[in-house]
């Protein structure tokens, strides 16, 4: 069924899968948001252990998401994956290697003989929760605002330099943590997955004392990505986008490009107003109604309004990931992704993932059925 | 042709050799270890007996703590492909991409969701549900040791591809070529299988230890006994496999099989040595012999590599500089007709972009009759195809001599387990125990073998490591090698520690 698509719609169906996976890492990112809440929530170890016990039941789900998300780009759209890792090179390496001690904190931080001692595990979780969502935030802003690199795949036969794509600074992505779209959007990112983390908590515990603090902290991190996220879709709406001419493949340069994606796919406009309402609503249902089921509302918004964020960067004749420095450089869905054959093959493979989400719903639910509690923690012995 | 920086390509290799052998301390271990305690969490089910709960829970911890670090040194290298190997990343990322994908999607999330399971699950889910779930972990790491080798093997004999002188990259042109190629079924399931004896030995050492300390006896005598079926199962199965991987390495890479060897100079009849010390001063070119020392097995070799007695082995020299009586073709040669090939990419795109159809189609002709040496293109010289004889072949060696100490390993302790002879044994008990850095060396070594051997190449024949990095200062990659080497060192006593110290507190009695 798939090998009879087009081309360019099997580009934008693996665009849509990618924008499926890196929602669901958005929203994922919980246990990041979590891991940054646990002194501000915790009064006492125990507390502390409930806390990190409940996300960490989840963070394997969350590391595996972005694996797969890397991988995913990799097989349909290579040219994004060998362009943007071997060039903003430092932002990608401290994103991985936060992600790498979280990997070992949660199961060595009370294991005796650990070397490094709790503490030192605790601040792991903490750095990875803090730079791991401004930083993949940061790096999804540039996919609006651009780097600057250069592609020539004739390279490859000689001249200069045989490398195909080359970063043509010395910063080496870090220089996108210096534009106030992509800080916005890292900072949105940091907040939203501390909001998720909250309410995640206060579905998932059974504490009178962590609920509260929980809805407390729920309205001082609400306002800063309110104001972090007003301020990133103004500069998004008002900005120049990178537009790419159908016919001739030509990149240009046209205002209010995003505000016109928007109007022109009013579905994705749609979407985008949805999740912005549901993750509100997801708030105000903990904040205001001391409801424990705000997390699915302001879960299912996150995937929503990130949807629609990945749908306007390369849906619309859009250069998802542009070039400053050389415009023609520019990568669109069209000029970076995988053949016609290899599209096709990884289509069927696609069809796996509702499979995959729902055991991943029957485990999730088989486990998290009785809620964590204070007595349970104390007594536990299969606990982080 | 352009200078490539080749203390880039250098540091850029040693970073991902380092990254890949931290990964390899960690995962051999997830992959027998998950079966082992599969099969643990089956006997608790089935007979309900607490003693069983108490050996499957503490090798379930053991594994839990190992598991982590595997995942983290892990995650590096699926993105050091793209940081470090830029252009390998476009030039075979669109057949090389879709086996990482997959392995993502179909076995990384089967793995992550059910470990919560297995290790939360105690008297929170069903009995039933929570033992699906170990054999669900165990299923989902070994299908990920599958795409994983699946996407490696294709490297090493690239197939089911064609390359597409308009994006400059191999396409994809048949997935299943790709997957069942018998290099990657080999590949996978000499790995694994080997990766079991790692489990098993594992195992079976930490119990002997208790044994010895006259802690635990029962516990370590039922799981000194799975172990050792597994193991010596796994362990034939490893000498089989492993006689295939060689064989495909003969004809796929001669060159590599000639390094296995210490093999220079190509013969009829041709054996195998069993033990060799290589002369240190030998030379590529030079009449010497290269062995101070060796013990072969007449013929074995041309069997092993031809499945024939009589066949011709070619050797390094045969292999750089041609044997006309046995149609092998220089390199030099290679490189001339890769040169060529690689000149006729870049005019196929000039003459295309001029709107010259007769030429470009000319061009195109001529690259593609030499694509099948465009790697040779970029070699400086004849001998640069060579890899490093001396590490190649004391790897290979040591491997096999290690394969077959194994088999009698687990025979002699299964024996001594079942007949209950066990205890009275030091000599025995302290040899499984010590034992278990052994099955390490073991496996390590395999991966030199594999990746050693096939240099200078990421894709045999087509693209050489040194046009394979990506755009970085050397002090860039420096800098990141060090962060990772001091980062994985220090987590990696940490995982020791916590392995001893879980290992001297012991299972928990229930």
């Amino acid at each position: 069924m798939f090998e009879n698509l087009s081309h360019l719609a099997l580009q934008q169906y693996w665009w849509f899968i990618i924008a499926i996976l890196g929602s669901a890492l958005v929203f994922m990112m919980f246990v990041q948001g979590g891991q940054t809440l646990i002194k501000q929530i915790a009064s006492d170890e125990t507390e502390r252990s409930m806390l990190i016990n409940t996300i960490g039941k989840k963070w394997d789900l969350t590391f595996t998401t972005l694996v797969t998300f890397g991988g995913a780009f990799f097989a349909s759209f290579p040219l994004f994956y060998s362009t943007s890792f071997g060039g903003a090179y430092w932002v990608w390496i401290i994103i991985l290697f936060s992600f790498v001690i979280q990997a070992v904190s949660y199961e060595f931080r009370t294991k005796p003989e650990n070397l490094l001692g709790q503490k030192t595990y605790d601040t792991f979780l903490f750095i990875n929760g803090f730079l791991g969502t401004i930083l993949i935030g940061a790096a999804v802003g540039t996919f609006f605002t651009g780097s600057e690199f250069s592609v020539d795949k004739m390279r490859i036969t000689g001249g200069e330099s045989t490398i195909i794509s080359r970063w043509e600074n010395v910063t080496r992505g870090l220089e996108a943590a210096l534009n106030i779209t992509n800080i916005a959007l890292g900072l949105s990112v940091f907040f939203l997955a501390r909001i998720l983390a909250l309410l995640y908590f206060m579905s998932t515990i059974n504490d009178d004392n962590i609920f509260e603090k929980s809805r407390k902290h729920l309205l001082y991190n609400s306002i800063p990505f309110l104001g972090f996220f007003l301020l990133f879709v103004g500069l998004l709406l008002t900005s120049k986008g990178f537009a790419v001419n159908p016919e001739t493949k030509v990149i240009f340069m046209e205002p209010f490009k995003y505000l016109h994606n928007f109007i022109q796919m009013p579905w994705v406009f749609i979407l985008f107003l949805l999740g912005v309402i549901f993750v509100l609503t997801g708030i105000f249902m903990g904040f205001v109604k001391k409801s424990t089921q705000g997390i699915w509302y302001s879960g299912a918004g996150t995937i929503l309004t990130v949807l629609s964020l990945f749908f306007v960067a390369g849906y619309n004749n859009t250069s998802f990931y542009p070039s400053v420095f050389d415009l023609q450089s520019s990568l669109t869905i069209e000029n970076s992704s995988s053949s016609h054959y290899t599209l096709t093959v990884m289509s069927y493979v696609s069809l796996f993932v509702p499979f995959i989400i729902a055991y991943i719903v029957y485990a999730w639910k088989s486990l998290t059925s009785k809620k964590i509690d204070r007595n349970e923690i104390e007594t536990s012995i299969d606990k982080y | 042709m352009s200078q490539i920086d080749l203390s880039l390509v250098d540091w850029s290799r040693a970073q991902f050799a380092l990254t890949a052998i931290y990964h390899w301390f960690f995962v051999p271990l997830t992959l027998g270890l998950s079966f082992i305690v599969a099969f643990m969490h089956t006997i608790y089910y089935r007979t309900g007996n607490k003693e069983w709960e108490s050996i499957t829970r503490f090798w379930m911890k053991l594994f839990g703590i190992n598991f982590a670090i595997g995942v983290a040194t892990g995650i590096i290298l699926e993105f050091e492909f793209g940081t470090n190997w830029s252009n390998y990343s476009w030039f075979v990322g669109d057949i090389f991409g879709a086996p990482l994908a997959i392995e993502g999607i179909m076995a990384f999330f089967l793995e992550s969701t059910f470990i919560a399971v297995m290790f939360f699950g105690w008297n929170k889910v069903n009995k039933k549900f929570h033992m699906i779930s170990s054999w669900l972990v165990a299923f989902g790491s070994n299908l990920s040791a599958l795409w994983i080798l699946v996407a490696n093997a294709w490297m090493q004999n690239p197939v089911g591809m064609k390359f597409n002188p308009e994006t400059a990259r191999n396409e994809m042109q048949n997935f299943w070529d790709v997957l069942l190629s018998p290099t990657a079924v080999h590949k996978f399931l000499h790995t694994i299988t080997s990766s079991y004896i790692v489990g098993a030995v594992f195992v079976i050492g930490v119990s002997a230890w208790y044994i010895l300390k006259g802690r635990h006896i029962i516990f370590a005598r039922k799981s000194i006994l799975i172990a050792s079926i597994f193991g010596l199962l796994s362990s034939v199965f490893v000498a089989a496999t492993g006689d295939n991987s060689a064989y495909d390495v003969a004809q796929q890479q001669p060159m590599k099989l000639a390094a296995m060897e210490g093999l220079y100079k190509g013969d009829t009849n041709a054996g195998l040595v069993a033990i060799g010390i290589l002369a240190p001063n030998k030379e590529i070119k030079d009449v010497e012999n290269p062995f101070i020392f060796s013990i072969k097995i007449p013929s074995l070799l041309s069997i092993l590599a031809e499945r024939d007695v009589n066949a011709f082995v070619p050797g390094v020299n045969d292999l750089v500089y041609g044997n006309k009586d046995q149609g092998i073709v220089p390199i030099s040669e290679r490189m001339k007709k890769g040169k060529t090939s690689i000149e006729h990419l870049k005019k196929f795109n000039e003459h295309k972009k001029q709107g010259n159809t007769t030429e470009a189609e000319r061009s195109l002709k001529i690259f593609e009759d030499n694509y099948k040496d465009f790697g040779y293109g970029y070699l400086n010289k004849p001998e640069d195809a060579v890899p490093n004889v001396p590490l190649t072949f004391y790897s290979f060696h040591i491997m096999v001599g290690l394969g077959f100490f194994f088999i009698v390993l687990f025979i002699i302790a299964l024996y001594n387990v079942a007949t209950d002879k066990l205890k009275n044994k030091k000599w025995l008990l302290k040899l499984l125990l010590w034992s278990i850095p052994l099955a390490y060396i073991a496996s390590e070594l395999g991966w030199i073998v594999a990746e050693v051997g096939r240099q200078p190449w990421t894709i045999q024949d087509i693209l050489p490591v040194s046009i394979s990095t990506s755009h970085l200062s050397t002090s860039s990659v420096i800098i990141t090698f060090f962060m990772f080497a001091t980062l994985f060192t220090i987590l990696l006593i940490a995982e020791v520690k916590i392995m001893l110290s879980q290992i001297k507190s012991g299972p928990k009695e229930l």
